[in-house]
């Protein structure tokens, strides 16, 4: 007990000298990095047909099995960034919101179907929806936000959306949640052809 | 660098309890210098114990070398598209998981290692602080990448190795939304 004491003494003196020591912050010129990447977190959720082609892309991976579960969601932001890069640097993509809601209604399908392409087939699927999902989501950041972080915050939060998908999409070694995918997969469908009535 | 050197925007932290820790607060809340050192411990590691040893040693030698450099130069590049640069390059060896000699990850450590400490340094200098901050940066580095390295060294096979993967696929995405900031222009 007496050991204990004198250590809580010791941290307690110790806490009593740091603070004593302690001077003003200053200096730490860095505005915008929590504003930045909190914003970046929050675009890629608050879309809804943003949100759906992401867990549909995790849990189409799932339904493919190894190696498209994990290569789907490799394969989507890198390609996601392509997007944002050729929109930051000024190069139009036409039909990019028809782009992103035919996502959602062919990445349902997809999971309706079951579909099983080819591993480059359903890369080159996913990849081209990650075109245009980067294009018209990535570049958004308001003024005085850390384009870093936002840009972390972004990446991230798609990730975990996928890492959704895949979560939900493991479901698929029952019968039962095979059953219940599809049903998702057409939930998914249909609010792809209502983005897609929307855009056209 | 020299050539393409910029307003150095200096931002170290003030922690009160002098430069060496300044200097290890800087590295672990900037998210340009924190990412790429986690990068090349990600790519280090996955490339074998060796590696990853000469990883380290050659990238905190690096450090230190780039930062002692910018400090006396003061000069420095723009510090967003070195990061996207650095991004980029080691986020996609880290998402192909294509292995690399120990020699070649050691040039590849202490090159982007060299690019990072100088913009540290120069920092440094423009700021006034004490150099001793860049040993901060240097120390928090190596046991940054000592530990990260050593954890992707661990995973041999299955899913955690993928998730080191898909990690350094985010770092590379990261790298290459960074380039076009840099790049930014308006929409045509």
């Amino acid at each position: 007990m007496n050991n204990r004491h004198r250590g809580l003494e010791r941290m307690a003196l110790t806490a009593c000298l740091l603070l004593a020591a302690a001077v003003p912050a200053a200096a730490h010129g860095q505005p915008g990095q929590a504003a930045g990447f909190l914003s970046g977190v929050r675009h890629p959720i608050s879309g809804i047909d943003h949100v759906l082609a992401m867990i549909a892309v995790g849990v189409w991976g799932a339904q493919l099995r190894a190696p498209a579960i994990w290569l789907l969601p490799v394969t989507f932001p890198l390609v996601m960034a392509c997007g944002g890069f050729l929109a930051l640097i000024g190069m139009p993509l036409p039909g990019t919101e028809i782009g992103i809601a035919l996502s959602a209604l062919l990445l349902g399908l997809a999971i309706v179907a079951e579909a099983r392409p080819p591993l480059a087939a359903a890369s080159v699927v996913v990849g081209a929806f990650a075109l245009f999902h980067g294009h018209a989501h990535g570049t958004e950041l308001s003024d005085g936000q850390s384009a870093l972080t936002y840009s972390i915050g972004f990446v991230v939060a798609t990730g975990c959306l996928h890492a959704v998908g895949i979560a939900l999409g493991l479901v698929d070694r029952w019968p039962v949640g095979r059953t219940a995918l599809r049903f998702a997969g057409a939930g998914i469908m249909a609010a792809g052809a209502a983005f897609c009535w929307n855009a056209l | 660098m020299s050539a393409a050197s910029t307003f150095v925007v200096a931002h170290l932290v003030t922690t009160g309890l002098g430069p060496v820790y300044d200097g290890v607060s800087h590295l672990l809340v900037s998210p340009e210098d924190a990412i790429a050192v986690i990068a090349l411990a990600l790519l280090a590691g996955l490339n074998g114990p060796a590696a990853a040893r000469t990883g380290i040693f050659a990238a905190t030698t690096g450090w230190l070398v780039g930062g002692i450099g910018g400090f006396w130069s003061g000069a420095a590049p723009a510090h967003a598209t070195a990061a996207a640069a650095s991004f980029l390059a080691l986020g996609a060896l880290v998402a192909v998981d294509r292995r690399l000699p120990p020699p070649v990850v050691g040039v590849l450590a202490a090159s982007v290692a060299v690019w990072h400490g100088w913009l540290n340094g120069a920092s440094i200098a423009a700021s006034g602080v004490d150099a001793l901050a860049l040993a901060g940066i240097v120390a928090a580095a190596f046991v940054v990448m000592t530990l990260t390295a050593a954890f992707a060294s661990a995973q041999r096979d299955g899913w955690t190795r993928i998730a080191v993967r898909v990690a350094g696929s985010w770092v590379a995405a990261i790298g290459l939304l960074m380039l076009g900031w840099s790049l930014r222009r308006p929409p045509l």
